[in-house]
C-alpha cells in the first residue's frame, strides 16, 4: 500500500544588488566589461588592502528586510567564511553568520486553493560575490575574471514553509516584486541576478519530524525550479519506498537531462571557520537611519493595485499585468500623467507590448520605449495624423529602439494624407484598374468595397485614413 | 656634526638651513648600508636608485619652499610588510619573494607627502611572527650593539637600522610588541600608537584587530614628529579613527609635575631579569624626582594576556594569510598535480616553520566545535583586560614597566623553544589587546652592553602624556646616541671575522 507524502521546501535566494559600485570598494559593478578591468587591490585580494562597506548595500538590505517584515539587527557584523578557491581572491568570503542584518520576517503568498499563507524568512544577510572562472580547454588552463568579485549580494533564507512548486514560485514572484519595486535589483533568474537554491525533503502527511533534506543548485528559471522540485520529490519518495535513505547532500540540477546528480555530501562538507571580520567595524543601525529608510520605502504592488482600481478605469486583469512589473507600472503611470488616457495606455501595454514581448522574448523590465514616446504615439492616433496600422508599425520600432514617434512619422513620411485631391486621384486610378470589383460593387456585392479600400490604402502606402477612403470611394462609385 | 650622528629633526633643520642636502644625507646612508649591512642585514631591499632620485626631487622642493616640514629630505626605512609601489615587498617570506605591489601603504604615502626619502625595506620576522627577526626567509638581522645577539622582532630590521645609523628613523608595525621590543633591544625609541591612529591600508595583515604601524627613532622628539606625520584618518580603513589633535610634537615638554604614574606589581614578578628590573625602577625614581607621583598597584590578569593574544592573533593570521596561494602573485611551486596539490605545495614550500605553526594554531581555534572554547573565550579575556586597564587609567596617567623580561638574547637561543619566546611578550601584548598606546625608551645597558628599554603605557588617545613623560625622562637621562659606539663594535667584529677567515 502506498503512503501519502508531502514535500517540504525552504529556499536560499541570492539577489545581486543594483548598486553602482561594489560592496567593499569603489569599483564599478557594470556588466559586460573586459575581464579584470573593474578591479582594484581590494577586490583582487592584494596584500594589505582593506574592505570598507558601501552604505547603499546596507540600506538596500534593510529596505528589503523592512518590506519582508523582518526585525532589523541594530548591531550587526560581517564574518569571514574561509575556503580556498581561485574565484575567491582572499580565499575567504566576507558574509554574515552570527549577526545577520535582518531576521524573523515573512511574506504572504496566495496558494493554489486561493487561500493565503505566510512563508517565514529566517534571515537576510549581506555578502560579496566571487569572481568568474573560465576554463580554457583548448589552452588547458583556467583564467579568472575578478570584475564580479565584490559585487554585493543579499541572501534571503526562508523557513521550510513551502509545500509545492506553485508555492515556491509564488514566493519567488513575491520577493522579485518587492525587491524590484525597491529598485534594489532587477531579480532576473536567467541572468543570475536572482539565484535560488532549493532545500527539499519529503515526509508522510501528518508526520511531525522533517525528513532528510537535499539542497538543489543551478536552477535558473521558474520552469527549471518546477521540474527540479517534481524530480527531487519523486527521487526521495522512491528511495524511501524502496527502503533506502535520503542522504543529506548538495545536488546539481541538469535541466536539459531533467535530472540531478550529487555534488557533495554532508560528510565532506567543509569547515568554513567563520569568525567576525576584524577589518570591518560592527554595523550600528541608528534610529535615524532606520526612519529614513522607512520613509523612503516605495508604494509596493498591493498598494499600487488598490490605487489603480480607484484612480484608473481599467480592468482588474490589466492592473494585475501592469503592476506585475515595476518598470511597466512606471511607464503606465508616466504615460497616463502626460496623455490622461489610462485606457489607451493600458491597451498599448496589454496588446502590442505583450505581443512583442512574447515574440521577441523580452522581460517587462527590459522595455525600452519611454512613457513620453508612448503618449506621443497616442496623441498622433488621436489626432488622426496616423492610422491604426501605421501606429502599430511605429510602435514596433519604438519597442526596439525607443524612437520619437513624431519625428519618425515625419522622417518616414507616414502621416495620413488628408489631401482629398490626392486621394481622389488615387481612387480614380484604383477604380480604373479594378473594373471587376467596381462591377461587383455596383451589382450589390458589399464585400467588394473592402478590396477597393485595401487597394487604395496600398497605393497610398498606408498613409490614408481608412474611414475617409471608404467614404470617398462610395461617393465616387 | 657628522650627518650620521644627527636625529631626523636635526638633519631636516640642517637641510633647511642649507648646511646639508637631502642628497648628501641619502648618500651617507647608502654608504653606511654598503659598509655595514652585509653583517647586520637590516634591509631586505635597498633602493639606492629610487632613494637618490627621491632625494633630488625633495631637495628641489625644499629649495623652492614647497616642502618646509621637519621630515623633509630625511632618509628613512620601511618595514617590509608595508606595500611600496614598484618596490619589492616580501614580509620576509619566500611566498612573497617576487611580490611588487601596485600601490603604496597609506602611512608611507603620508611620509612621502612630508618629504621622506625611502632608502629601502627592512628585515623582519616572517609575516611579523616572531620576536627575534630570526624567522625571516632572508637571513637573521644582528643586533648592532653586539652582533652575536638578536635585534628583537618582529620589526628587528627597522630597530637595528635606526640604532646602527643606516637610516634616521623607520616605520615598524606592532601586533604584540613588535615595535617596542626591538626598540628596547636596540636602544631606540619605538612607539605603538592607539589602535586606529595610523591607517592600516597597505600594511600586510598579521592580526588585523591588533596590528598598528608606528615609528622607531633615535629620540622622543623624532618619534613625536613621525607620529604627527603618519597619524591620519583614512576612509580606506574602516578601523581608522578620526582624531582631532594629532600634533604630537606639542607634547615635547619637560614637565611631569603631578603626572600620576602607576607601576604594576605584576610586571616585576618571576622571570624578570634583575638588571632590567633595576634600570626600570631607577627610571621611575628619576621621574619621581622630577615631580611625578609614582605608585605601585595590582593590574591583574597579566598571565591571561599571552594565551588570549596567541589565540586571537593566530586565528586572524590563519585567515589573513589564506590569500597567499600561488595563484595571483607570489611563490608558486614548480610541479603540481591539480589545484589542491598546487595550494598545498606552494604554501608548504612558501611559508616558514613559525608561520605554519601559527596558521595551524589559528585554524584549530576557529574550527567548528572549538570556536567557543578558544576564540570566543579569548575575545572575552580581551574585553576583561581592557576593563582592567580602564580601571587603572582612572587612577593613573601613565603605566610604567619593562618592555621585555630580558635584554636581547643570543642568536639561535629562542627558536628552539617557541613557548619561551611567546612568554617574552608578556609585558607588551596586553597593550595590543586593549588597543592602547605604548612607548619604549632606552633606560640603561646591562653588563653585556646591551640596551634595556623602559615601557610607558597610556590610555587610548593619550599619546601626548606618554610623549611628555618619555621626553622628560630622556632629558633627565642624558644622551643615548648609539651610532658611533655601535659602528665601532661592528668594525672590531669585522676585523675579528677577517682574522678567523685568514686562519
Amino acid at each position: 500500500m502506498s503512503k501519502i507524502y508531502e514535500t517540504v521546501i525552504g529556499l536560499e535566494v541570492h539577489v545581486e544588488l543594483a548598486t553602482k559600485t561594489k560592496i567593499f570598494c569603489g569599483c564599478s559593478t557594470a556588466f559586460g566589461a573586459e575581464p579584470n578591468t573593474q578591479t582594484c587591490p581590494v577586490c583582487t585580494g592584494m596584500p594589505g588592502s582593506l574592505p570598507v562597506l558601501n552604505k547603499q548595500v546596507l540600506e538596500y538590505a534593510i529596505a528589503v528586510g523592512l518590506a519582508t517584515n523582518c526585525e532589523i539587527t541594530r548591531y550587526a557584523k560581517f564574518d569571514r567564511k574561509n575556503y580556498f578557491y581561485p574565484d575567491n581572491p582572499q580565499n575567504y568570503q566576507i558574509s554574515q553568520l552570527y549577526l545577520p542584518i535582518c531576521r524573523n520576517g515573512g511574506v504572504e503568498i496566495e496558494t493554489k486553493e486561493g487561500g493565503r499563507k505566510t512563508v517565514g524568512i529566517h534571515e537576510i544577510h549581506m555578502e560579496e560575490d566571487a569572481g568568474k572562472l573560465i576554463h580554457d580547454e583548448w589552452e588547458d588552463c583556467s583564467l579568472v575574471d575578478y570584475n564580479r568579485s565584490g559585487v554585493p549580494l543579499i541572501e534571503i533564507v526562508s523557513e521550510p514553509d513551502m509545500r509545492s512548486a506553485e508555492e515556491v514560485i509564488a514566493y519567488l514572484e513575491k520577493l522579485r516584486l518587492i525587491i524590484q519595486y525597491l529598485g534594489a535589483s532587477d531579480c532576473k533568474l536567467q541572468e543570475g541576478s536572482m539565484r535560488a537554491d532549493v532545500n527539499l525533503s519529503v515526509r508522510e502527511v501528518g508526520a511531525e519530524e522533517f525528513g532528510t533534506r537535499t539542497e538543489m543548485k543551478n536552477l535558473n528559471s521558474f520552469k527549471a525550479i518546477s521540474r527540479a522540485i517534481a524530480g527531487e520529490t519523486e527521487r526521495q519518495i522512491d528511495l524511501i519506498e524502496s527502503g533506502e535513505k535520503v542522504i543529506q547532500e548538495t545536488r546539481r540540477w541538469d535541466d536539459t537531462k531533467g535530472e540531478s546528480y550529487a555534488m557533495r555530501s554532508k560528510e565532506d562538507a567543509q569547515d568554513y571557520r567563520y569568525f567576525p571580520d576584524p577589518d570591518l567595524v560592527p554595523i550600528a543601525v541608528s534610529d535615524e537611519m532606520l526612519e529614513q529608510i522607512r520613509e523612503k520605502q516605495p508604494e509596493f504592488r498591493t498598494e499600487k493595485m488598490k490605487r489603480y482600481k480607484e484612480e484608473f478605469d481599467i480592468p482588474d486583469y490589466d492592473i494585475e499585468i501592469i503592476t506585475g512589473d515595476k518598470h511597466m507600472a512606471d511607464i503606465f503611470e508616466a504615460a497616463c500623467a502626460i496623455c490622461g488616457q489610462p485606457k489607451k495606455v493600458s491597451n498599448w501595454l496589454m496588446g502590442e507590448t505583450l505581443r512583442l514581448m512574447k515574440e521577441k522574448e523580452t522581460d517587462a523590465s527590459d522595455l525600452r520605449f519611454s512613457p513620453e514616446n508612448l503618449a506621443k504615439l497616442i496623441a498622433l492616433t488621436d489626432s488622426k495624423a496616423i492610422n491604426g496600422s501605421v501606429a502599430k508599425e511605429v510602435f514596433e520600432v519604438m519597442f526596439e529602439e525607443n524612437v520619437d514617434p513624431e519625428r519618425y512619422v515625419e522622417e518616414k513620411g507616414l502621416k495620413t494624407v488628408n489631401d482629398e485631391g490626392a486621394l481622389r486621384k488615387t481612387i480614380e486610378e484604383v477604380i480604373a484598374g479594378n473594373p471587376q470589383s467596381v462591377e461587383d460593387y455596383r451589382n450589390g456585392k458589399e464585400k467588394a468595397i473592402g478590396f477597393l479600400v485595401g487597394q487604395t490604402m496600398k497605393a497610398m502606402k498606408g498613409k490614408a485614413d481608412p474611414a475617409m477612403v471608404n467614404q470617398v470611394l462610395r461617393e465616387m462609385l | 656634526m657628522n650627518i650620521i650622528e644627527m636625529t631626523a629633526t636635526e638633519l631636516s633643520a640642517a637641510i633647511r638651513a642649507g648646511k646639508a642636502t637631502a642628497v648628501e644625507a641619502a648618500e651617507a646612508m647608502l654608504t653606511r648600508i654598503e659598509q655595514q649591512d652585509k653583517i647586520l642585514n637590516c634591509y631586505v631591499t635597498v633602493d639606492s636608485e629610487g632613494a637618490l632620485k627621491q632625494a633630488k626631487e625633495v631637495q628641489a622642493k625644499i629649495e623652492a619652499g614647497e616642502l618646509t616640514g621637519p621630515l623633509a629630505g630625511v632618509p628613512m626605512a620601511v618595514k617590509d610588510n608595508m606595500c611600496t609601489e614598484g618596490v619589492l615587498t616580501t614580509c620576509s617570506s619566500k611566498i612573497l619573494g617576487n611580490f611588487v605591489p601596485t600601490y603604496t601603504a597609506e602611512a608611507v604615502l603620508q611620509l612621502k607627502k612630508a618629504g621622506a626619502v625611502i632608502l629601502g625595506k627592512t628585515n623582519m620576522d616572517e609575516f611579523a611572527m616572531g620576536s627575534t627577526t630570526e624567522t625571516s626567509a632572508y637571513g637573521v638581522t644582528r643586533n648592532p650593539w653586539n652582533t652575536d645577539h638578536v635585534p628583537g622582532g618582529s620589526s628587528g630590521g627597522s630597530a637595528a637600522a635606526v640604532a646602527a645609523g643606516e637610516c634616521f628613523y623607520a616605520l615598524g608595525s606592532d601586533t604584540g610588541g613588535s615595535i617596542r621590543q626591538p626598540a628596547s633591544y636596540c636602544g631606540t625609541v619605538g612607539m605603538k600608537p592607539t589602535y586606529g591612529t595610523v591607517s592600516r591600508y597597505g600594511l600586510i595583515a598579521y592580526g588585523s584587530s591588533l596590528d598598528q604601524i608606528g615609528p622607531l627613532s633615535k629620540d622622543v622628539a623624532d618619534c613625536a614628529t613621525v607620529l604627527t606625520a603618519i597619524a591620519s584618518h583614512d576612509a580606506k580603513d574602516s578601523t581608522s579613527v578620526e582624531r582631532r589633535d594629532t600634533d604630537f610634537t606639542s607634547a615635547l615638554v619637560e614637565d611631569v609635575k603631578g603626572m600620576r604614574i602607576g607601576i604594576p606589581k605584576d610586571y616585576f614578578g618571576a622571570g624578570l631579569d634583575e638588571e632590567v628590573k633595576e634600570a626600570v625602577l631607577k627610571a621611575a625614581r628619576e621621574l619621581e624626582e622630577k615631580g611625578a607621583v609614582v605608585e605601585h598597584f595590582d593590574l591583574s590578569l597579566v598571565e591571561y594576556a599571552i594565551p588570549a593574544y596567541y589565540t586571537i592573533a593566530a586565528a586572524e593570521a590563519s585567515s589573513n594569510l589564506e590569500r597567499f596561494d600561488g595563484i595571483k602573485y607570489g611563490y608558486r611551486t614548480e610541479d603540481y598535480a591539480g589545484l589542491h596539490n598546487m595550494y598545498k605545495k606552494s604554501r608548504s614550500e612558501g611559508f616558514g616553520e613559525e608561520v605554519k605553526r601559527r596558521i595551524m594554531l589559528g585554524s584549530f581555534v576557529l574550527s567548528s566545535g572549538y570556536y567557543d572554547a578558544y576564540y570566543l573565550k579569548a575575545l572575552r579575556v580581551k574585553a576583561l583586560i581592557k576593563k582592567v586597564f580602564d580601571e587603572a587609567f582612572a587612577k593613573y596617567d601613565v603605566i610604567l614597566g619593562p618592555v621585555a623580561p630580558t635584554t636581547a638574547p643570543k642568536l639561535g637561543e629562542s627558536l628552539s623553544d617557541p613557548i619561551k619566546m611567546y612568554l617574552g611578550d608578556i609585558y607588551t601584548i596586553a597593550v595590543n589587546l586593549a588597543g592602547l598606546p605604548g612607548i619604549s625608551i632606552p633606560c640603561g645597558k646591562d653588563k653585556n652592553r646591551l640596551p634595556i628599554g623602559l615601557q610607558l603605557i597610556g590610555d587610548c588617545f593619550q599619546e601626548k602624556k606618554l610623549i611628555q613623560t618619555a621626553y622628560t625622562y630622556e632629558r633627565s637621562r642624558g644622551m643615548f646616541r648609539l651610532t658611533k659606539e655601535c659602528t665601532e663594535s661592528i668594525h672590531t667584529e669585522q676585523e675579528g671575522q677577517c682574522h678567523e677567515q685568514n686562519l
